[in-house]
């Protein structure tokens, strides 16, 4: 009799001071992570292995140089991963990210090149090749009724296929050097295309998690039919946000064409693949309703570091594809498993 | 005698080639509770997906407050007041409390002249308040409303549909999936709204709740509004009576007594 007496007493001033009782550690940590920073707890914790586990399998990892070699390589599909991260999130796909990056990439360089538009057009041409193709995506979505999937995958093909077109199949060269700047560009030391894609991530994620849009965005994938009682108009929302993806599409294929100092065709090939998964382990969820950018970034730089790793211990890239099909495939199942496991019935 | 706060006048609507309504009127003064009855099917939900917006009806017309509402969209709608609390919620389960309640009408605070930005504390503060009015208690604000009970859950579309003084409330089946005791708490909070003149429309299937609470009860029957009853003056039998579309029903309505 004592004992159940005593233990209550204990624990009767814990209950009362938080709102967190009964939580165990782990399971507070990750409540605050997910409050406060946007981000899964879990992610924070693989990228911060897969960092340890690196330095201690290569000596050139651990280096400011390396570390801004991997935000480099990041700064691409990062951004392609933000538009995945909002277009998921709203309950949608998107599965042309890679080749409308392509594409704007290749329009961009034949304005410059062919055209001999100034560096400033250059830029709107890539910009609103891709927001032209995301917002025909959005269109044939919300107007045509064909599913996501089927309208991106198609799109997927027809990007491809027009930047092969207006290219003729052959990478475009001679940009002039103010629109290499943008990928090549040194302020502080810092290269152009991290210091445009923290930015755009950073603007991006207070669009999303602190904005009406954002919230909305969410809600639209959580239930469409809430949002729409609600009187949020979800067709015009949807169309905004396939055009807001074709044009960060867009903006990856600048940074992309302005790096390699080139117009290719075959850009961000097989890039949705990455994205999508770098969007799917910062905890957006599969089905629409869940997603912050800050997560799709640790994401991202896991993707990232997984890469740079696997290349500094001269994997042969194959593996790398393989390595990347894995993660995705591994990072829904925990997701899933954990939504089963906390899911009431 | 002033124009009533809602008045439906020979709506129509219809899907592809079936006809869900065909001339409904009803009227609804404030602070007035009318019971909407009727069998699956008799186009109760449409009728009021049309009232709400969700549903434009192909013809008839919809004043409220006087004025006409057809055109307007289901945003315009609630921004008169007009509110309602769907069968299944319709809450973004993921979301947390003050996200549900402010869906669509987040307040917002703006930054540098520039950009609004959602003010989640005013957001969380009023959440927490109504959620107290209300006499609910809830595990936490800020966890995702799929984390907890149909009761709870009810709760919190009950706040959505109160926090902005709306005029009319309407109820479809808020008593379906509840125990014996929520049920109480959802009639007395029937009760408590007409008192503040707030008037309600109630969908149900249990009679006996529609009967207790209500100052009128209107039958649809195959997408018209077959009957219109003083709740003082009718009974079980007659509902129920005007509900089948026979006068010699007396049998159904023993069932439904027992039931």
């Amino acid at each position: 009799m004592t004992k159940p007496g005593k233990s209550k007493t204990m624990a009767a001033p814990l209950q009362a001071a938080a709102p967190t009782r009964g939580m165990s550690l782990w399971s507070r940590l990750q409540r605050s992570a997910v409050e406060r920073l946007h981000v899964r707890l879990e992610s924070l914790i693989v990228l911060a292995g897969l960092c340890l586990i690196m330095s201690f399998l290569s000596p050139f990892f651990l280096s400011i140089n390396n570390f801004l070699n991997i935000l480099l390589a990041t700064s691409t599909i990062g951004v392609l991963a933000i538009a995945a991260t909002f277009v998921i999130g709203s309950g949608g796909l998107d599965l042309s990210l890679g080749s409308v990056m392509g594409l704007a990439g290749v329009v961009g360089a034949y304005a410059a090149v062919n055209f001999g538009l100034p560096a400033p057009l250059a830029v709107i041409a890539c910009l609103g090749a891709g927001a032209a193709a995301g917002h025909v995506n959005g269109q044939l979505v919300t107007r045509a009724f064909v599913p996501a999937f089927i309208v991106t995958l198609g799109m997927l093909g027809l990007a491809r296929g027009l930047a092969l077109v207006i290219s003729d199949g052959r990478v475009i060269y001679g940009l002039p050097s103010t629109l290499l700047y943008i990928g090549q560009g040194r302020p502080f030391g810092i290269p152009m295309p991290v210091i445009i894609f923290i930015l755009t991530a950073l603007i991006m994620h207070c669009i999303l998690a602190y904005t009406r849009f954002g919230r909305h965005t969410l809600a639209i994938g959580d239930n469409e039919n809430a949002a729409r009682t609600a009187g949020i108009k979800v067709e015009r929302h949807r169309r905004i946000l396939y055009t807001l993806s074709g044009g960060l599409a867009g903006l990856a294929g600048l940074l992309f064409m302005a790096r390699i100092n080139s117009g290719d065709p075959t850009a961000g090939l097989n890039y949705e693949l990455t994205a999508i998964t770098a969007a799917i382990i910062g905890g957006t969820n599969l089905f629409g309703g869940r997603g912050s950018i800050l997560g799709t970034m640790v994401g991202a730089l896991i993707m990232g570091v997984l890469q740079n790793g696997l290349n500094l211990l001269a994997v042969q890239s194959y593996y790398q594809q393989m390595a990347i099909g894995a993660v995705l495939i591994l990072a829904v199942f925990i997701d899933q498993y954990q939504i089963r496991r906390e899911s009431r019935v | 005698m002033t124009a009533p706060l809602l008045q439906i006048s020979g709506i129509c609507k219809s899907f592809g080639s079936v006809d869900v309504l065909f001339g409904v009127d009803l009227s609804v003064e404030a602070g007035e509770v009318v019971g909407l009855v009727g069998d699956n099917g008799a186009g109760k939900s449409t009728l009021m997906k049309a009232i709400t917006g969700l549903y434009t009806a192909d013809s008839g017309n919809i004043l409220f407050d006087g004025k006409p509402i057809l055109h307007l969209d289901p945003g315009a709608r609630r921004a008169l007041g007009i509110e309602m609390i769907y069968q299944d919620l319709a809450l973004a389960r993921q979301q947390d409390v003050a996200s549900n309640i402010f869906l669509g009408r987040e307040p917002v605070k703006r930054l540098f002249g520039l950009v609004n930005l959602i003010d989640k504390p005013t957001m969380d503060r009023q959440a927490g308040a109504m959620i107290e009015r209300l006499g609910a208690h809830l595990p936490s604000i800020s966890r995702p409303v799929g984390s907890f009970s149909g009761g709870q859950q009810q709760t919190v579309a009950i706040a959505r549909a109160l926090t902005f003084n709306p005029k009319l409330v309407i109820m479809d089946e808020p008593t379906a999936a509840l125990a014996v005791r929520e049920v109480q708490s959802v009639l007395d909070l029937i009760r408590r709204l007409k008192s503040e003149g707030i008037a309600i429309i109630l969908i149900s299937h249990r009679l006996n709740d529609v009967l207790s609470v209500t100052d009128r009860i209107v039958v649809l029957r195959h997408g018209r509004a077959a009957a219109d009853l003083v709740t003082s003056r009718t009974s079980m039998n007659e509902v129920v009576a005007e509900i089948v579309g026979g006068n010699d029903m007396a049998d159904a309505a023993e069932h439904e007594k027992r039931g």
